[in-house]
């Protein structure tokens, strides 16, 4: 994987390797350079699957970090790529046209961390959440309890005790 | 067959409702040809499928955004309800991917213990879609044979771990506890029982002339599709491609273990059939396998500080396993606290419900939608998480 990182440094502004198992790595990557990275590493490299398209929200930094994990199956070695963008300004760019199952991904990060994808088919259609009005969910600013507290309200309910509730329906004379 | 098809304008398909010649048809999402609940929006012209778009989010419960306000352990009553029919696969990515993290290494007893487990899981959910698939082909006989051995099945897990269905069975640092006296000896009673049915499943199933009628030549998935579409475990099996985790990357004590990987060359529906039928013996040959060659008496579990106040070092990390569908996998992060930065679940559901059923269902005939949508083996839960 080492060899690996070497050869990519030649071309890429590629930096923080971490090699995290035999065969499992873990590098960062300017946002300008993903997609040709992803391209690359997908028709030269082998690591054609891409199993799983993610984000996380550092919102100490101010930043969001894509995650993408290819996978070569011929070696059995998986690089997972990080890429860091703006929180303010979270628009990225789509590789709809790399993967027919990267659309769906952008889709559901567009909805869940409100990430922008210009060009990705569908990206704006509702996927989950139907209806949604709120911010997006999955944000680390989101208050789950403040956003229920703010529109939803308890159901008006009398809570009795099941004696006094008894005494009081059943026996209300004694 | 064109002219089925609506006219295209600006690059968009355009229906006239107004012509009777469309048919705008939900199915699901209560449907018994759906697995789970989840809804394909199906655009008809005749009884033919010209059009498919998935919608989920009927089952979203915010496992990603629950776990970031939990502890590492109370995450796992959660984890397990991703997966209905398989949960152990989850409880044990979970326990892997914080192991990984906090750089323990599990006892071998509990190893062979977690395999055990996953094995046993993966029977019953191979039983379940045995049925399902019985039962979208309208063979609901097959289906109550099937439900009833995994009711077996479960009798076992709740016998070993006190649960049915989630088990919360593995959790950091091993298991939680050892095999009941007597069990294995009931267990190869079952696993027997089950594997006689796979016998009676193939003489009235696997050679029933209609069976192999509507689903031969039903969703081919090609093999320049695997990549593209991200087609995973029994799918790409069933397309003569030889992947499987256990095996390519083996985790646990899968190295010790003998077994082939499975694949057949039909690509279709048919074929995913045969490819879950053989491996749900070969499921119970490796379940014979590991009570046989287990190692008795030892640790099952690690001596771990209180897990309530349990700080994961600071990292991130991927852990894979192969279920019943495909990869599945974990990507954990942790910032040093005792909560969970970031866990997202890659099921392999979600390019197989998504992406590809809504390419493969167009042409269908209406009546092959459920057996189809079965024969992928999709999960919406995993989706949605």
């Amino acid at each position: 994987m080492k060899q690996l990182y070497e050869m990519l440094c030649t071309q890429y502004h590629v930096y923080d390797f971490e090699q995290r198992q035999d065969r499992l790595a873990f590098v960062s990557i300017p946002s300008e350079q993903l997609v040709s990275l992803l391209t690359c590493l997908r028709d030269i490299y082998g690591f054609s699957h891409l199993a799983l398209m993610t984000c996380v929200d550092w919102l100490e930094e101010s930043r969001f970090q894509l995650t993408y994990i290819l996978r070569n199956h011929d070696g059995h070695r998986e690089l997972v790529i990080k890429s860091f963008i703006d929180r303010e300004h979270a628009v990225a760019d789509s590789i709809h046209h790399l993967w027919q199952h990267a659309r769906v991904y952008q889709r559901e990060l567009h909805e869940m961390f409100g990430l922008s994808f210009p060009g990705s088919p569908g990206m704006t259609e509702p996927m989950i959440l139907e209806g949604w009005q709120g911010p997006p969910p999955m944000r680390r600013d989101f208050d789950t309890l403040r956003y229920c507290e703010d529109n939803y309200s308890n159901r008006d309910r009398t809570h009795s005790e099941p004696e006094a509730h008894m005494k009081a329906t059943m026996y209300p004379e004694d | 067959m064109q002219s089925l098809y609506p006219p295209v304008k600006n690059g968009k398909a355009t229906y006239d409702l107004e012509s009777q010649k469309y048919l705008k048809l939900w199915q699901g999402p209560q449907h018994p040809g759906v697995t789970g609940n989840m809804s394909l929006e199906l655009d008809i012209c005749g009884d033919q499928v010209i059009n498919c778009n998935t919608h989920v989010g009927y089952l979203h419960r915010g496992f990603e955004k629950l776990m970031e306000r939990r502890r590492y352990i109370n995450s796992f009553p959660l984890v397990c309800r991703i997966c209905v029919p398989e949960p152990d696969t989850n409880e044990y990515l979970f326990a892997a991917a914080m192991e990984e993290l906090l750089g323990i290494d599990i006892p071998e007893r509990a190893k062979w213990l977690r395999t055990l487990n996953l094995e046993l899981s993966r029977l019953a959910s191979y039983l379940m879609w045995m049925g399902g698939q019985a039962g979208a082909f309208g063979m609901g006989t097959i289906a109550q044979w099937c439900l009833a051995h995994r009711d077996f099945v479960l009798d076992l897990f709740e016998e070993w771990t006190g649960a049915r269905i989630y088990h919360m069975y593995m959790i950091p640092g091993g298991v939680r506890g050892e095999l009941p006296e007597g069990w294995t000896g009931r267990a190869e009673k079952v696993i027997s029982a089950a594997e006689k049915l796979l016998g009676e499943i193939e003489q009235v199933f696997i050679n029933n002339a209609i069976f192999k009628l509507r689903a031969q030549g039903l969703g081919i998935i090609e093999p320049e599709m695997i990549d593209p579409y991200a087609v995973v475990g029994p799918n790409a099996r069933g397309s003569g491609i030889k992947r499987d985790l256990r095996k390519d990357t083996p985790y646990l004590i899968y190295d010790q273990l003998s077994f082939d990987i499975i694949t057949e060359n039909s690509k279709d529906a048919y074929g995913r059939f045969l490819v879950r039928w053989r491996e749900t013996q070969q499921a119970i040959d490796l379940i014979r396998q590991i009570i046989k060659d287990m190692p008795t008496g030892g640790a099952f579990h690690l001596t771990l500080p209180n897990v309530l106040h349990l700080k994961v070092p600071k990292g991130q990390t991927y852990v894979k396993a192969e279920s019943t569908r495909g990869e599945y996998g974990y990507f954990m992060v942790s910032d040093g606290s005792a909560f969970p930065r970031k866990v997202t679940v890659r099921g392999p559901s979600f390019s197989h419900a998504m992406a590809l059923l809504e390419y493969l269902a167009v042409g269908v005939n209406i009546a092959d939608v459920a057996g189809l949508m079965v024969s992928l083996h999709t999960y919406p839960p995993e989706i949605e998480r």
